[in-house]
């Protein structure tokens, strides 16, 4: 699989918005890539700069903030130096996005029919009629009863897990590459949350659709992901494949995100948490911008660590942290 | 819905009676008009004669109950000055006056809606920030200096356009309008730009701060990431939104719009109602100035009216509530 051209190389991504309280590096250094057909779930608390990750990837990063450094490499093309309307046509073509909150995403004064149909025309010289015939067709494919009926509704019209079902045809449309979803079930019941995840994951492993899961919740990555990136501070602290990122974290940072999760046979003791709060972007210790919450801080966290690369039983797996780094160093001579 | 209507038809039935004895009241208040209206020279038994012949020797109670009486009848009194119906010579001006005030808002929407959408869409920019310092001139520039200005400029200065009137005018549906002429369109030019200076002022301002609104929305987020054309997003997408206060706004301010329209009937002589109430005014010409407040007051509830139809055929999720109401 690693031998194949990757779907999207990011290399070194710099996402900054500059406002009057200083410089805010919501992604700082950002690297990843992913192959056709993967799905990697990308995991932070919120503001870790996980979304403006997803935004920047489709260039909908709004004034202040600003892509200054870095490639992303879709296809063999630079996202980044392309012509807006070059942009505009991979946008919702070849890349698709599926974003939070199902309540906001569709438009309230247009009919469904209306939003669907323009998704096509906006790429395809195709007839109406025959982006009707699209949409009808990938309105049943997300599990959506009578769907010419239901075309000709308004977004009210739908339950909270309805609209994200269009949402998420919607992005479907075009028969996209690659789909970004930022926390699409986030705002849903669990047992919502559960149908949305399986339908997702069904539709992008019949269709080698890559996918970019971006989550707070480590259980939804569990079930779905087969790699996982975790952020924090705009930068990806950890990633490696699920199975080894989950059951051996080596950042204190994924090892306390993992010991949060309440477990059944701890009730009634103290639940874990990590201590702090997420630091401002705009004020980060020096350093690792972990060092001030991380229980193993010593005096090499005032400076940034640089990536190390650990082999976990053949699968690749790398982390931002000093303490992995001693350690290598102190088993390797 | 019909009880909707029923209930807005009684509410304004309430509002017509009240106003009509505000109104009755106030102007018995200002002065005798039979001083006004007949020759200072007359002895007392010409003056009584005449306020015998004018009803207005009985009790203010009196006169009232009979004005009444008659209005339910359909007939809202005698021009004191012109001596025909109060009703007939309000309903004669109407036209010029409808005319003026839909010229006004078409100019205000016409103009204001783009100019609103450029300055939301690029705040920061020099020609957003020369829109919208106009803009608040158009708030604060009094109207009737306004126009004194544009006569000014347009009419005494350069020549081009005629200061007052009307202008020709042809008949359309049994009613004058003066649009189909050039001589019509001429003359209504000013006084329309004029009247519409505020409106203008307040469509842009509505504009731009919907669409800056708008676009912060995940909706138009969505839109950008489905790949939409920036013409699609604007036009379909986020003015779609925002025509929804728009709509409600404009359809209230045309009653402003004919109320205003009385200082530049004046300014430029148009032949309209606004005219009419001023001239009544000064002659206390009581039947005119009440029939001419009960039209404009039954105006207002209609244009309400239409304004909530408007609303709910703009917004689905208010058409759904009505369905089920």
């Amino acid at each position: 699989m690693s031998m194949q051209q990757p779907i999207l190389d990011v290399r070194n991504l710099q996402t900054h918005f500059v406002t009057s309280k200083g410089v805010a590096k919501a992604v700082d250094d950002v690297s990843f890539s992913l192959q056709a057909g993967e799905i990697l779930g990308l995991v932070g608390e919120s503001g870790c700069g996980k979304s403006m990750t997803g935004f920047s990837i489709l260039g909908l990063v709004d004034a202040p903030g600003r892509i200054v450094g870095g490639q992303l490499i879709f296809k063999g093309q630079d996202l980044l130096g392309m012509e807006a309307e070059h942009l505009r046509r991979v946008r919702g073509n070849q890349i698709a996005m599926i974003f939070q909150d199902p309540m906001m995403t569709l438009n309230p004064v247009l009919r469904i029919d209306t939003q669907m149909i323009e998704t096509v025309q906006a790429h395809q010289q195709i007839s109406r009629a025959a982006a009707y015939d699209r949409a009808l067709e990938v309105l049943g494919d997300v599990g959506i009863a009578s769907p010419a009926e239901r075309l000709r509704s308004y977004p009210h019209q739908f339950s909270g897990g309805m609209r994200q079902r269009v949402a998420i045809a919607i992005a479907l449309l075009n028969r996209p590459d690659l789909i970004i979803a930022d926390e699409p079930t986030t705002a849903l019941d669990v047992t919502i949350q559960s149908q949305i995840l399986s339908l997702v994951q069904t539709l992008c492993r019949e269709r080698q659709t890559s996918l970019i899961w971006i989550t707070h919740d480590l259980s939804v990555v569990a079930g779905l992901a087969d790699r996982v990136a975790v952020m924090y501070a705009g930068k990806i602290v950890e990633s490696g494949t699920v199975e080894s990122t989950l059951k051996h974290p080596l950042h204190p940072y994924t090892q306390g995100l993992l010991g949060a999760i309440p477990a059944l046979h701890e009730r009634g003791r103290p639940l874990h948490l990590i201590p702090g709060n997420t630091p401002s972007l705009v004020n980060l210790p020096a350093g690792c911008a972990f060092s001030d919450r991380c229980p193993q801080v010593h005096a090499a966290c005032a400076v940034n660590p640089a990536v190390v690369e650990v082999d976990d039983a053949g699968a690749p797996h790398s982390v931002r942290c000093w303490l992995i780094k001693s350690q290598m160093d102190g088993a390797a001579p | 819905m019909l009880v909707f209507l029923l209930r807005r038809l009684m509410q304004s039935g309430v509002v017509l009676l009240v106003m009509s004895l505000l109104v009755f009241v106030g102007v018995y208040a200002i002065g005798n008009p039979v001083e006004l209206l007949i020759n200072p020279e007359a002895d007392q038994a010409d003056i009584e004669r005449t306020m015998a012949a004018l009803g207005l020797d009985k009790p203010l109670w009196m006169q009232y109950l009979i004005f009444l009486r008659q209005a339910l009848a359909g007939d809202f009194g005698t021009s004191f000055v012109h001596g025909t119906s109060a009703m007939q010579l309000i309903l004669h001006r109407m036209p010029a006056t409808l005319e003026l005030a839909v010229a006004a808002l078409l100019i205000a929407v016409v103009l204001g809606i783009p100019l609103g959408l450029w300055a939301g869409l690029r705040p920061d920019s020099p020609s957003a920030r020369a829109i919208m310092g106009l803009s608040i001139l158009g708030f604060s520039l009094p109207t009737f200096w306004v126009g004194l200005m544009l006569i000014m400029l347009f009419s005494v200065q350069l020549g081009w356009l005629p200061s007052n009137g009307r202008g020709a005018s042809t008949e359309i549906l049994g009613f004058p309008a003066s649009f189909l002429t050039w001589d019509g369109l001429q003359h209504i030019l000013m006084p329309a730009l004029n009247l519409a200076l505020f409106k203008i002022s307040l469509v842009i301002r509505l504009t731009r701060a919907g669409t800056q609104e708008a676009l912060l929305q995940d909706y138009v987020r969505f839109a950008r990431a489905k790949g939409l054309r920036s013409a699609r997003i604007v036009g379909v997408h986020v003015l779609k939104n925002i025509l929804i206060p728009i709509v409600t706004v404009i359809g209230l301010e045309f009653g402003s719009l004919i109320a205003f329209a009385v200082v530049t009937e004046s300014v430029f002589a148009w032949p309209g109602m606004g005219k009419l109430l001023i001239e009544s005014i000064n002659l206390l010409d009581r039947p005119v100035v009440v029939a001419y407040l009960l039209t404009v007051v039954s105006l207002f509830v209609m244009i309400n009216l239409v304004v909530d139809i408007l609303y709910s055929l703009l917004d689905p999720r208010i058409r759904l509530q009505a369905q089920a109401g």
